[in-house]
């Protein structure tokens, strides 16, 4: 199959530039007027376009929650789970598949709150997967509660005097708990973003990219951040790219800083590494 | 490769089941009285190809399977009361997206952490029912390891067949008892394949079904680029959240177990010619009721046994038909009541019904059973 | 109800000893090599990790319902609490297998046949106390009519870890000429 050019399309009335990788009968998408999740889902459409990878050699699992709805926008093999499962889902799945690019992109809510042990142990196993978690900070689909993301103080449905909890560090914890690639953007940098979910695919291993995106329906609104294009201009105003930093140093504090980049880029053996360490004969006996 | 003959643990023989039907992924998380299967599954799956992956808990090991099963491998996981309490969330994505795969639950005693290490039959209610919503399930029973063995190719073969978690109920003592299994040559096994759609891709739809209300799948990454969801969806498989694609899907659902009951349903019957009082069992309960019934043939009572194999769907038919002709049904298992409702239920007041309950952490002596016989 | 061969045995001891093993020995001996039936159900848990530990083992012509032990037939017991525990259960005129040094049996017991067999000496004798168990089991195959000795030797065989089972199998000999020996009134 020819794949279309975005540089070919654009302009052409009536098709989206990355139709061929869409499912044009479900649209329109039930995301928000303002909801950053269109941006990153492009963001990965580009990337899986600009990849010059068999378009069939992916599928795409989500969780539950408007970030897991992308698995069914995406005209590729998709999958869309339950709340949390995205991970071992698509563990089960690469290990049928190995050849396969798995990516998981769900939101923070389903990958590390009630996903949060999955996500840990994926990244222990080095787990040959994508994972995109959009970190709008919130359970958008619920109306807005509290997760292990809410930063400290913010007010959700759910905490309304404002959370008491301190959030989880994502690309902290993804880089502890073993992930052999973490990044982290905003919305507003896309053409980074695009070339982190790029090198994420070709990366072996576990691989995590954070969005630090906004829901301005539900966390917006309550925490009075204004409209959806303030959002953004106030994530252009605090974000500091600090490549290479230690996870542990890159700073979320969405009033003051944000710091984003590509945190860890390492080179570590794979579960399917190490299983032909410890199997070596069984791969003859696969014949591959 | 030849019929071996091997004095092996039930567990063991459950394992030795899927290896021998095609089972190429086991995903699961160690819990007593099934970590034998697990760790057989270990050893075995490396020697014909497959993977044995051990999760961080039973929800991860029974989304793990589903996603396995769609790329095309013969999935399994195993686990007790427990594990199978976690593992409700996922049967229940495999119902719904019509994932084939087995799920062998080794009941021992609880409610929760109850008697790890000691048998019970109180799980029978939570496989019918034990995910959300409503549904159709299937799930069959094993007395022996030699019975374990055989049902387990089965489970796989219906899963396959009717595209559905097939669940595989025994128990401790099944479980951990040794026995003779004997092991027919594997290409002696009759093996039922994936039903896969010979539809080229811009023709299939996923959830399309053949006249047996079953729908062919296809491979992932073979161009088909499907989709597939827990939401409730249409036969493109997309979510649609109305009433009317709601029926449409669960209509097939169910019907496609409940129109192919007659194909599903499999029981023993024993001394049934001139039977007046029936023994209903299943799992390791069949066997002091065997020998109850061999007593009491003895003192020259008319019994016979019914030994369910499949527990769901439930064989009605022939309990309904049984009723007016027999003067009662004596259900022993190891709760306070589980199987006997179903009894009850298609029995519609026509014979008596005596329930042998049982708290759990020990099997029935055949006196127990005998002597209820003997008063009905 | 049951056939002309029938037999209830009780394995017990420590865990460790190859209780567990013993009883998966029989079972193979009767059912791979004697064709007949047996099962084997044993304690589990921690018990099974160092603490009193038993293997329930039933051989019979006749399909077996109930797999569990209440009056055994034979007894063996390498443990002094396994030995307290099991006595009172062997019937009447059963066989009982004790350890000499590790079970000291009450007196005038006229109620079973009971032998008293240095196994674990006899075993350290031939290089590993850990075959005592084997031991046992060769003086039970001359004693006892439960399994063919001859299947009984290719179960030891088949049973016992990979390249020690010469060793298993003169630990079983010991045994079973011993028995013979006493049998006959000679030992």
């Amino acid at each position: 199959m020819k794949k279309q050019g975005i540089k070919e399309l654009n302009g052409m009335p009536g098709k989206h530039p990355l139709s061929d990788l869409l499912r044009d009968d479900r649209m329109p998408h039930i995301w928000c007027p303002g909801c950053d999740i269109g941006t990153i889902f492009a963001s990965c459409l580009t990337a899986i376009h600009e990849s010059n990878i068999d378009y069939n050699d992916f599928a795409v699992i989500s969780g539950i929650g408007c970030s897991g709805r992308a698995a069914g926008y995406v005209k590729l093999d998709s999958f869309h789970t339950t709340h949390g499962r995205a991970i071992p889902f698509a563990t089960g799945l690469k290990i049928a598949k190995p050849k396969m690019k798995i990516i998981v992109f769900s939101g923070d809510g389903d990958l590390f709150t009630i996903g949060g042990n999955h996500f840990i142990h994926a990244a222990r196993r080095n787990m040959d997967l994508t994972i995109i978690c959009v970190n709008n900070f919130t359970y958008g689909m619920t109306g807005g509660q509290v997760a292990s993301s809410t930063p400290f103080k913010a007010r959700t449905s759910t905490t309304p005097n404002g959370n008491f909890e301190r959030p989880f560090n994502l690309a902290y914890m993804a880089a502890a708990a073993g992930a052999a690639y973490v990044a982290r953007w905003t919305t507003l940098h896309v053409r980074r973003l695009t070339n982190s979910i790029l090198e994420a695919f070709n990366k072996k291993g576990f691989s995590f990219v954070e969005v630090i995106s906004s829901c301005p329906t539900s966390f917006g609104r309550k925490n009075k951040l204004g409209p959806p294009l303030h959002i953004i201009q106030h994530f252009h105003k605090i974000s500091v790219i600090k490549n290479s930093i230690h996870p542990k140093d890159a700073n979320l504090d969405i009033e003051k800083e944000i710091v984003v980049g590509k945190f860890v880029d390492i080179e570590r053996p794979t579960f399917f590494d190490l299983w032909e360490e410890i199997y070596p004969p069984i791969r003859e006996k696969r014949g591959e | 490769m030849e019929e071996t003959e091997q004095f092996i643990m039930g567990d063991t023989a459950c394992a030795e089941g899927a290896i021998a039907c095609g089972c190429k992924f086991f995903a699961g998380y160690p819990i007593t009285p099934a970590t034998e299967v697990a760790e057989r599954m270990a050893k075995r799956l490396p020697q014909v190809g497959g993977t044995y992956i051990q999760m961080e808990d039973e929800m991860a090991s029974m989304a793990a399977i589903l996603g396995a099963s769609w790329g095309g491998l013969k999935s399994m996981t195993s686990t007790s009361g427990p594990g199978f309490s976690l593992m409700m969330e996922n049967i229940g994505l495999g119902i719904i997206m019509e994932v084939p795969c087995v799920v062998v639950n080794v009941q021992r005693a609880g409610p929760s952490t109850g008697l790890p290490t000691l048998c019970a039959q109180g799980d029978m209610m939570q496989a019918r029912w034990g995910s959300h919503g409503h549904y159709e399930i299937i799930a069959l029973s094993a007395s022996s390891p030699q019975e374990l063995f055989d049902i387990t190719i089965k489970a796989f073969n219906l899963s396959e067949k009717y595209r559905l978690p097939v669940l595989v109920l025994t128990d401790e003592v099944v479980g951990h008892m040794t026995e003779k299994v004997v092991i027919p040559p594997y290409d002696k096994i009759d093996v039922y394949p994936r039903r896969i759609s010979t539809l080229p891709p811009e023709e299939y739809l996923p959830y399309v079904s053949d006249e047996d209300m079953v729908a062919p799948m296809v491979g992932v990454g073979e161009g088909y680029r499907i989709h597939s969801t827990g939401l409730t969806h249409d036969k493109r498989g997309y979510p649609v959240i109305t009433a009317p694609v709601q029926k449409e899907m669960m209509d097939r659902l169910i019907y496609k177990i409940r129109n192919n009951v007659d194909d599903i349903v499999k029981y023993e019957e024993i001394e049934m010619a001139d039977a007046e009082i029936v023994v209903i069992a299943y799992g390791i309960s069949a066997r002091p009721a065997l020998k109850a019934l061999e007593m009491a043939r003895d003192r020259g009572i008319k019994c016979g046994m019914m030994k369910l194999i499949t527990i769901w769907p439930f064989p009605e038919k022939r309990i309904k038909e049984l009723a007016p002709q027999v003067r009662g049904f004596v259900v022993p298992e190891i709760n306070y009541g589980q199987i006997c409702l179903e009894v009850e239920r298609c029995s519609a007041g026509k014979t008596e019904i005596v329930l042998v309950g049982h708290a759990g952490g020990a099997i029935f002596h055949p006196n127990e059973i005998l002597e209820v016989i003997s008063r009905l | 109800m049951s056939g002309e061969v029938y037999h209830e045995i009780i394995i017990s001891g420590y865990g460790g000893q190859g209780v567990i093993l013993n009883g998966s020995i029989l079972g193979k001996a009767a059912t791979i090599y004697d064709k007949i039936n047996a099962t084997l159900v044993q304690s589990y848990g921690p018990e099974a990790r160092g603490g009193a530990c038993s293997a329930h083992v039933i051989i019979s012509e006749e399909t077996i319902s109930y797999p569990y032990v209440h009056n055994p037939h034979i007894l063996i017991s390498m443990s002094q609490e396994a030995y307290e525990n099991n006595i009172d259960s062997l019937r009447d005129g059963g066989l009982l297998l004790t350890d000499t040094d590790l079970v000291k049996r009450r007196k005038n017991d006229e109620r079973h046949v009971s032998y008293s067999i240095p196994a674990t000496r006899m075993a350290e004798k031939l290089g590993n106390k850990m075959m005592a168990n084997i031991v046992i089991l060769g003086y039970l195959a001359s004693l006892s009519d439960a399994v063919n000795a001859e299947s009984l030797r290719n179960a030891v065989e088949k049973s016992v870890p990979k390249g020690t089972e010469e060793k298993n199998l003169k630990a079983f000999e010991k045994g079973y000429k011993r028995g013979e020996k006493q049998k006959s009134g000679t030992g």
